[in-house]
């Protein structure tokens, strides 16, 4: 029978599956990080429980971790006692952890694909939402919940129901200065934040094939905010090019078997998806979201919309209050928003791609008067090849500060964070109410409409700078 | 986990859709070790004025006189969404309730709460508006919710049907423990693991 990528790789995980029970499958890799595994580590001690895969277990830090200082000295206390607590957990259990002084230390979607631990046809899992990231290598993965983290730590296996399929076919080319973050943010302004709930998205078309491993990331990633189960791009040859010599990638007679593996890996011609989406890629302009969740997003000419223009009772009450929350107008241009801070930075967009993306606007240019921002590396091997690339000069003389590598002001867990009433230009993945610091207003973008907004004071039309 | 068979109590609302879960449990409580001790955090920013907690917002439902005691919630569609963080249901379990009413939950949200005994109800647009109401309108009213007849009853006596997968309901009656089940699979764990390939062993 026909199939698509998704029950390819779902079928070859099934490791019992009885009438009246969800499915078992196996899980491939399991990335841990110090926020959601603590509770998960300690469940198996008090039930006397193995980690039964320590190899297949992969540990850094970076929700907490201080982007000023490699130190734990720089953290709060209960921070700090909560990544004391993973290096001693990675240590009983025989998990390899990278801490803060590893060079392979960074956000842990980021780490995962660089030390080629991400690969295709695999199952992986984090407790963490963005977990997604890794289907751009045409892997299964997705994020769940501490109780999942010691189920998978005990039986490396997880209790899953079969997801719908869903496709969604980016045709053609985009425009110059059109990037991953603007596809996805107009993929979800399409559906909707809760247009995938239930499904697992394969992500296709020209458009989707052109873009790096890096811009596929920044697509699968933001797919749990449309609430898919996860996103995936069908392997192809960017993606044995990415991989091939990375640390943890198979070698030698390994990879060969990998890429005759790797070739099945795609959905079968006469598959049936679920559900099927069609966007054109030249109708892409770039995005940005005015409101408060990621599906409030608009084309950079566009404007804020208008409550009033919305016929669902529900629908209305959420732009009224989201309109609220963020202090702008129904029909504000989107040009006319000034910031006062800019965040560049995540699993979304920190990889050396997006800091070169960001670089190339921020370069002989200046960060405008009042405005503060932020580039925080995804890794310590970007930041590393981003300085051999001189990027960090470049930031620096514009006035952006260079940060080390976490997951930072994403979701503020550190210091690093917004105070009420700021507007900030953050590539980012969230635009929560108080995601970034209570009271404060998030506007996600691409690296380069950050950088461009940072000179500018105020959101700007990259495609003029083409 | 304790096990869920069927709850009466005072229901409250929240009536917005995307409830995610930075509103549940915002980060700065993520900090904590344990699984205990999130309910005074529920809701934080909706609930207090102040960064400390120590000032209600006199405005939110879950501070109101009325509703004070309530263990149901009741919400719009996609309650749950965002991050995965299992604190959000420990907080609401914490808090005091046993299920959570909505259209519709985000996945990660809705599988969190199973295993933690939290019972998260699908109801249609239609009955979760009618339930918003009639608690609305009655003071006191209880709302009862049965899983193992799956229905949820209203204020006024209407029955409501839901759906859950029968491997839920099923841990949830029995407060089962999802790892020791798994484990008794550990012979066909073992036997997957034998025939992995060198590149993905």
């Amino acid at each position: 029978m026909a199939k698509t990528l998704y029950e390819k790789v779902w079928d070859s995980h099934v490791v019992v599956e009885n009438e009246g029970e969800a499915p078992l499958i196996y899980v491939d890799r399991h990335l841990v990080h110090e926020v959601t595994s603590p509770q998960a580590f300690s469940g198996l001690k008090v039930a006397g429980r193995k980690l039964r895969a320590p190899e297949k277990t992969f540990a850094t830090m970076d929700h907490n971790t201080s982007t000023k200082s490699a130190t734990l000295d720089a953290l709060s206390p209960m921070a700090r006692i909560q990544v004391e607590t993973l290096q001693d957990n990675c240590k009983e259990f025989g998990v390899r952890l990278y801490d803060i002084h590893h060079k392979n230390q960074g956000i842990v979607h980021v780490m995962g694909p660089e030390l080629g631990i991400t690969l295709p046809g695999t199952v992986i899992v984090c407790g963490d939402s963005h977990t997604a990231t890794h289907g751009a290598f045409g892997a299964l993965a997705f994020g769940i919940g501490t109780s999942e983290v010691e189920h998978v730590m005990a039986t490396q296996t997880l209790r899953q129901n079969r997801a719908k399929t869903m496709k969604i076919e980016v045709r053609g080319h985009v425009g110059a200065g059109i990037t991953a973050k603007d596809i996805v943010l107009a993929i979800i302004g399409k559906i909707g934040m809760d247009g995938g709930t239930g499904y697992v998205i394969e992500f296709c078309g020209e458009a989707i094939e052109a873009l790096s491993m890096e811009g596929r990331m920044t697509v699968c990633n933001m797919a749990i905010e449309m609430g898919a189960k996860a996103g995936m791009v069908a392997p192809d040859g960017s993606t044995a090019e990415y991989l091939k010599g990375r640390e943890f990638a198979p070698k030698g007679d390994a990879w060969e078997q990998a890429i005759a593996a790797w070739a099945e890996l795609k959905t079968d011609e006469d598959a049936v998806f679920d559900a099927s989406v069609v966007l054109e890629a030249s109708d892409i302009a770039p995005q940005l979201t005015w409101g408060t969740n990621p599906g409030q997003v608009v084309a950079i000419d566009g404007l804020v919309p208008n409550p009033e223009d919305e016929s669902n009772a529900t629908v209305k009450a959420s732009i009224e209050k989201a309109l609220k929350y963020v202090a702008l107008s129904a029909g504000t241009c989107m040009t006319d928003v000034s910031i006062n801070k800019v965040f560049i930075g995540s699993c979304t967009n920190s990889r050396i791609e997006d800091l070169r993306d960001a670089a190339l606007h921020a370069k002989g240019r200046k960060v405008a008067a009042g405005v503060t921002a932020i580039v925080v590396p995804g890794s310590g091997l970007v930041k590393e090849q981003a300085e051999a690339e001189g990027l960090d000069k470049i930031f620096l003389e514009a006035g952006f500060e260079w940060r080390l590598p976490g997951c930072s002001m994403c979701l503020a867990m550190n210091d690093d964070r917004l105070e009420a009433g700021d507007r900030c230009a953050s590539t980012s993945n969230r635009n929560f109410e108080g995601r970034q610091g209570r009271g404060s207003r998030t506007h996600l973008v691409s690296p380069a409409m950050a950088a461009a907004a940072a000179v500018a004071g105020h959101f700007v039309d990259i495609r003029k700078a083409y | 986990m304790n096990p869920f068979t069927s709850h009466t109590g005072l229901a409250v609302m929240i009536d917005s859709a995307n409830v995610d879960t930075d509103q549940i449990i915002p980060k700065q409580f993520l900090s904590k070790v344990t699984r205990d001790g999130f309910g005074v955090h529920l809701f934080h920013d909706w609930r207090y004025l102040d960064e400390a907690g120590d000032e209600p917002n006199p405005a939110f439902s879950l501070n109101l006189p009325r509703y004070q005691g309530a263990s149901i919630l009741i919400s719009k569609e996609n309650f749950g969404c965002g991050s995965s963080r299992e604190h959000a249901p420990w907080a609401l379990a914490d808090f005091g309730f046993r299920a959570i009413i909505a259209p519709n939950f985000a996945d990660i949200f809705y599988g969190n709460s199973i295993n933690n005994g939290l019972l998260p109800v699908r109801l249609t647009d239609v009955e979760v508006q009618q339930l918003m109401d009639e608690v609305e309108a009655n003071e006191g009213a209880e709302v009862t919710v049965d899983l193992e007849a799956l229905t949820v009853t209203s204020p006024s006596g209407s029955v409501f049907n839901f759906e859950i997968a029968g491997s839920a309901r099923h841990n949830l009656l029995n407060g089962l423990d999802a790892i020791g089940l798994s484990l008794a699979c550990a012979d066909q764990i073992a036997r997957y693991e034998a025939q992995l390939p060198t590149w993905k062993a």
